[in-house]
């Protein structure tokens, strides 16, 4: 099997996910196109020599439809030779497309992917599929035990006891986190500032965070899913597939869950043979990577078995494990997995998450894991792996070695 | 032809008169369809004829489905593509034909069309109905495990939208004249004596093609998978179904998978997606349950089938009740209500005019709400009399007691109302669980004496025990029963026994919820469970809001009466651990099974020091069958006790009096539908797993090995 390896890794910063929001009157064409143009222009890349352009969105109707993979790679003017495909498998399709990309590589039938992702939340939101089957088929939903994602992570915090202080200190840890990795320039080798058609720089930051949001300020903040569940009703769904569960505790608010936001990241892989072709000089090999699926209901446990899924096949522990990135969609999804796998908080998205920073559906996975390679670099450590949680039950891991 | 007769007149107009023989309703039969399939064809070919009224010569314009005959031939269906083929289409065809044969087709809608009447009237191209009260059109199928089959599902939603139509057929809520012409199901609501004539006009005028069939037919509101909203719609009402049924009743998320996905289609695919679901219904044992308990049972009993003949009906015109409890107000309010005057005693003036206070105000509250009118109140309120002085009673033709389950209080009462009462007037008792005979022991006239179980609330439980003890008279029996038709509610005829049946039913399920603590079940689990299985609240919720206790002091004074003959409950040292050592006695005392704070239920976390937690996976679905099958076994051992000699009584008794799941059809249904041996033999595994108290009595082993079931298969047709 061939090696494959990271050799770079670009990703726009994050704009709040409204029509407020510095990249809301940018379209995603335009964001993911960029990221493609930086990583040409940084790699001074032939891209005659990509052999396929793989991106994620999880809503891929409208401006995000119609395989934007392909458009993006036209658009960016790139050779016409270079195709594009657009995945979607929620929450993890940013990393599915650098684990496909480097599925590509290690079995040889490809040289240099990029995979990487897109999603503007604020101009194509949430839904905007329509749910598809699994969302609105009456019997769909009703056979799968459909509940929003708001109820499992609930869900989560009341099987396992995390009480609403357990998921505030975490929050308020991630933007105290991502507010020092920003004033200490950690992601200055990943992001690129997103410019306008004349050049101005539109958003060269994170938007999301509130590095002066204090435990008091998070503690005001009302749960949002309780309407949800007990009046749309999911809460019994949740108890009838959890009935040793007496009632759900509601304790997510908009502060300890992952924000909605805009966002593009690509990352670049290939073979060892094609860098030494281009001149590249590879970061990181990657080891291994692995999805599962879990119970849907509950719905965000999946990171657990596809961490482990992902260590057997890289034939490792999670001792090895230097450093840990697992998207914080909500908090009690973190806190799951490190009571699971006995991580400590010192081992895990050291540098803040999506609860401060956001998470833009498609892209995010292809953001975390550079910015898990970022931080080995900083850090001299060796070792990373990087997860998320998934939508209908899934979850995703991919461990990464610095070079 | 015999269910539909036509007339064609001097304009070429034909009427279609619908008058199905040997029915006191319009419903669809074989005849009647293939008679209306004969003058579609007719008015199809004859270019004489311009059009069609379809109208009733019955009081209503049609009632729909044959239930009766849909319960008899369940036995008789086995093969899926058969019924589709034999049972589902044909109506649906001969409805689909009728709107597309080219010439117009009117309802003319003379009185209630529900169901497939509906769906007749539906198929027609217009709709005119009478302004008339008992005008009233809905599609109630939901309601008895179906769903709509003869197109109802298709064109109510393409005719007024997805989220109107979904409600009306998930609820079946009968409509007005003037709501089905507000909500677009309908075009026109004329006086009575105009109805042929308006139908008559549109049609010599009227457009013999459907809206859903024109090119440039738009769904209203949107069709499924088209608009997120009506998605969302979708998503919340699955889920809500899957709630509300606990995935025990089939019918309400077919019927949404039937509007859903039909909606995307022309119609003739969308009608056969409707067949195809409505078979699947028709063969699941839940619709026939549902049918043969809620309407044909039901029906018996409202009707009094088993009433001694050649007894006189007796014409009640005073009742008096003892004891103002709520039971007792509640009687006395139900009564009023049935027209009768009403004198309820207490022991002192002062309390009987409190209690007659409390129901005033309790009325006050119903008014604010605005679900009951001040006369409506005010006419109740005026036909009871609260009184202290059983001289009262001496006009009353029937005398219910609602004291306290004592029975040397009881004893007092009857020997002073009897000093006042009419001989030949009846006396009855409300009690809950006290043997009806030994209670008449001593009491003057023991033949005009009765047991009357009536449930709390009175006025929104259907269901009355009427217990026969050994002295109880047919007449008695017989005039009983017509009180309890007066009141407008469902008796059962039960024989006396402690407990009778539907007491002794949920004592067992009670029980069995209690004892599984000691097992190391949590309570959410258990509550849980009872909920999945179809109970309306948990079975330790349930006794929490009533007290452990009340239970505790019915189950202590249970073992003095039978004395040697006892048997401890299994959950009988659970009740006397909470009661007598814990000291949390129910949710009033502010602790129980649960505890409670600011008035929300919480789980107590000591009771795991108390029971020891199962380990292992929650075995929610063993828990779901013992708490069903703990009931049906004592339902199977009060019937070879003779305790209730109908199954379709125990059934109604139970779904109606004690919350058994509807959708099993209760007791003696779940276990025909189980199988009877193989019922059986899942009681003898649990007897050995879990105790003798689910050893099968030899007589149920035997009826078993015999393979007879509680109800006689319908003779294949």
């Amino acid at each position: 099997m061939t090696d494959a390896y990271i050799y770079d890794h670009v990703r726009t910063p994050r704009g709040r996910g409204r029509s407020s929001g510095s990249l809301h009157e940018v379209p995603p064409i335009e964001l993911i196109t960029q990221v493609l143009q930086a990583l040409q222009q940084r790699n001074a890349l032939d891209t005659s020599r990509v052999d396929d352009v793989v991106l994620g969105v999880v809503q891929p109707v409208g401006e995000q439809g119609c395989d934007i993979a392909r458009t993006a790679a036209l658009y960016a003017g790139w050779d016409h030779g270079v195709p594009g495909i657009q995945i979607n498998r929620f929450c993890s399709s940013g990393l599915d497309a650098v684990n496909l990309a480097a599925a590509q590589v290690m079995s040889g039938q490809a040289q240099l992917v990029v995979g990487g992702g897109v999603e503007s939340m604020s101009r194509v939101a949430m839904g905007a599929d329509g749910g598809g089957a699994w969302g609105s088929d009456p019997i769909v939903t009703y056979n799968t035990y459909f509940a929003p994602q708001g109820i499992g992570a609930d869900l989560i915090a009341t099987r396992w006891g995390y009480s609403r202080q357990d998921l505030d200190r975490y929050a308020h840890a991630s933007q105290q986190r991502a507010s020092r990795a920003w004033s200490e320039a950690r992601f200055a080798r990943s992001v690129l500032a997103v410019k306008d058609e004349l050049g101005f720089t539109l958003l060269d930051r994170d938007e999301h965070i509130r590095a002066e949001a204090t435990l008091a300020d998070l503690a005001v903040l009302k749960p949002a899913f309780t309407l949800m569940g007990e009046k749309g009703g999911y809460d019994a769904i949740a108890l009838q597939r959890y009935p040793d569960v007496f009632a759900i505790d509601h304790l997510h608010t908009a502060g300890n869950s992952s924000g909605i936001v805009d966002g593009a990241a690509g990352v670049l892989v290939g073979s060892r043979e094609i860098g030494e072709q281009l001149g590249l000089k590879p970061r990181a090999r990657i080891r291994a990577f692995a999805s599962v699926g879990s119970e849907p209901t509950i719905m965000m446990t999946g990171p657990q078995p596809a961490t482990e899924k992902a260590l057997r096949n890289a034939g490792m522990s999670v001792a090895d494990i230097d450093l840990f990135e697992l998207n914080e969609a909500f908090a009690s999804v973190v806190l799951r997995y490190m009571e699971a796998l006995a991580i400590p908080h010192e081992r895990i998205n050291v540098n803040g998450g999506a609860i401060a920073m956001g998470h833009p559906l498609g892209a995010t996975g292809a953001m975390i894991l550079g910015t898990v390679l970022d931080e080995l670099e900083r850090s001299g450590k060796g070792t990373a792996l990087a997860t998320l949680c998934v939508g209908q039950g899934m979850g995703c891991a991919t461990i990464i070695e610095r070079i | 032809m015999a269910d539909l007769h036509c007339s064609i007149d001097a304009d070429g107009v034909a009427l279609l008169t619908l008058d199905v023989a040997g029915k006191s309703a319009n419903v669809v039969t074989d005849s009647m369809r293939i008679a209306l399939a004969d003058a579609v064809e007719r008015i199809a070919a004859d270019p004489a004829i311009r059009g069609a009224v379809i109208t009733s010569a019955k009081n209503d314009f049609m009632a729909g489905g044959d239930i009766n005959a849909m319960i008899a031939f369940f036995d008789t269906l086995t093969d899926e593509q058969q019924v589709y083929r034999e049972i589902s289409r044909p109506f649906t065809e001969v409805l689909r034909r009728l709107e597309t044969c080219g010439k117009p087709f009117a309802a003319a809608i003379n009185g209630a069309a529900m169901g497939g009447g509906l769906e007749l009237a539906l198929a027609c191209h217009w709709r005119v109905a009478a302004d008339d009260p008992k005008v009233l059109m809905g599609l109630p199928e939901v309601g008895i495990g179906l769903m709509p089959g003869a197109g109802g599902s298709q064109r109510l939603p393409r005719l007024i939208g997805i989220q109107k139509a979904v409600p009306l057929m998930l609820q079946g809520r009968p409509q007005t004249a003037k709501q089905a012409l507000d909500l677009g199901i309908i075009h026109a609501v004329v006086l009575p004596p105009d109805l042929l004539s308006a139908a008559k006009h549109w049609v010599l005028q009227g457009d013999a093609v459907q809206p859903w069939d024109r090119k440039d037919f738009k769904f209203p509101g949107g069709a499924a998978f088209q608009r997120a909203e009506i998605g969302g719609f979708f998503n919340l009402a699955a889920t809500s179904a899957a709630g509300t049924t606990q995935r025990n009743q089939p019918a309400p998320v077919t019927l949404l998978s039937a509007v859903a996905r039909g909606s995307v289609v022309p119609m003739d695919a969308a009608l056969r997606i409707e067949s195809r679901l409505f078979t699947q219904l028709l063969m699941n044992p839940v619709a026939r349950n549902t049918m043969r308990t809620m309407f044909a049972s039901k029906g018996a009993c409202d009707k009094l089938a088993r009433r001694p003949k050649n007894v006189a009906p007796l014409a009640i015109k005073s009742v008096g009740v003892i004891g103002a409890g709520l039971m007792g107000m509640g009687i006395a309010q139900v009564s009023a209500q049935a027209g009768a005057t009403v004198v309820v005693i207490d022991a002192s003036q002062a309390q009987a005019e409190a209690a007659k206070q409390r129901l005033a105000d309790g009325f006050a509250k119903q008014i604010e709400k605005g679900r009951m009118k001040a006369d409506q109140a005010d006419a109740i309120l005026a036909k009871i009399e609260a009184a202290s002085d059983y001289a009262r009673l001496g006009d009353c033709d029937i005398v219910v007691e609602a004291v306290f389950e004592d029975r040397k209080l009881k004893r007092e009462v009857f020997a002073r109302a009897r000093a006042a009462m009419r001989l030949d007037a009846i006396l009855a008792s409300n009690t809950s669980s006290l043997p009806i005979s030994s209670l008449a022991e001593g009491v003057a006239a023991p033949e005009r004496f009765i047991g009357l179980h009536f449930f709390s609330p009175v006025d929104r439980m259907a269901l009355v025990e009427v217990i026969r003890g050994h002295a109880t008279s047919d007449a008695t029996l017989a005039q009983a029963l017509d009180y309890i038709k007066l009141l407008r509610k469902t008796p059962i005829i039960v024989n006396d026994s402690q407990g009778f049946f539907t007491t002794r039913v949920i004592s067992v399920y009670l029980s069995e919820a209690m004892g599984m603590l000691t097992e190391g079940l949590a309570p959410a689990l258990i509550d849980n469970a009872a909920r999945q299985a179809g109970f309306p609240v948990g079975p330790l919720a349930l006794i929490d809001d009533l007290t452990i206790e009340l239970g505790y002091h019915a189950s202590c004074q249970y073992r003095s009466d039978a004395g040697a003959a006892w048997v401890e409950p299994y959950g009988f040292r659970v009740q006397a651990k909470f009661c007598e050592e814990l000291g949390r006695k129910g949710r009033r005392y502010g602790s129980g099974f649960y505890d409670y704070v600011d008035g929300r239920r919480v789980a107590w976390k000591g009771l795991s020091e108390v029971y020891p937690p199962q380990a292992g996976p929650p075995a929610v679905e063993a828990i779901k069958s013992r708490l069903l099958y703990i009931q049906a076994l004592e339902a199977a051992r009060a019937f070879e006790e003779g305790v209730i000699s109908d199954p379709g009584e125990g059934d109604v008794g139970a779904v109606l009096g004690i919350g058994f799941p509807g959708y099993t059809g209760g007791p003696f249904s779940l276990i025909d539908t189980v199988g009877i041996a193989a019922f059986v033999a899942a009681c003898e595994h649990l007897a050995d797993r879990h105790g003798e108290r689910y050893r099968p009595s030899a007589w149920l082993r035997a009826r078993a090995a015999r393979g007879e079931a509680f109800y006689r298969r319908a003779a294949a047709a």
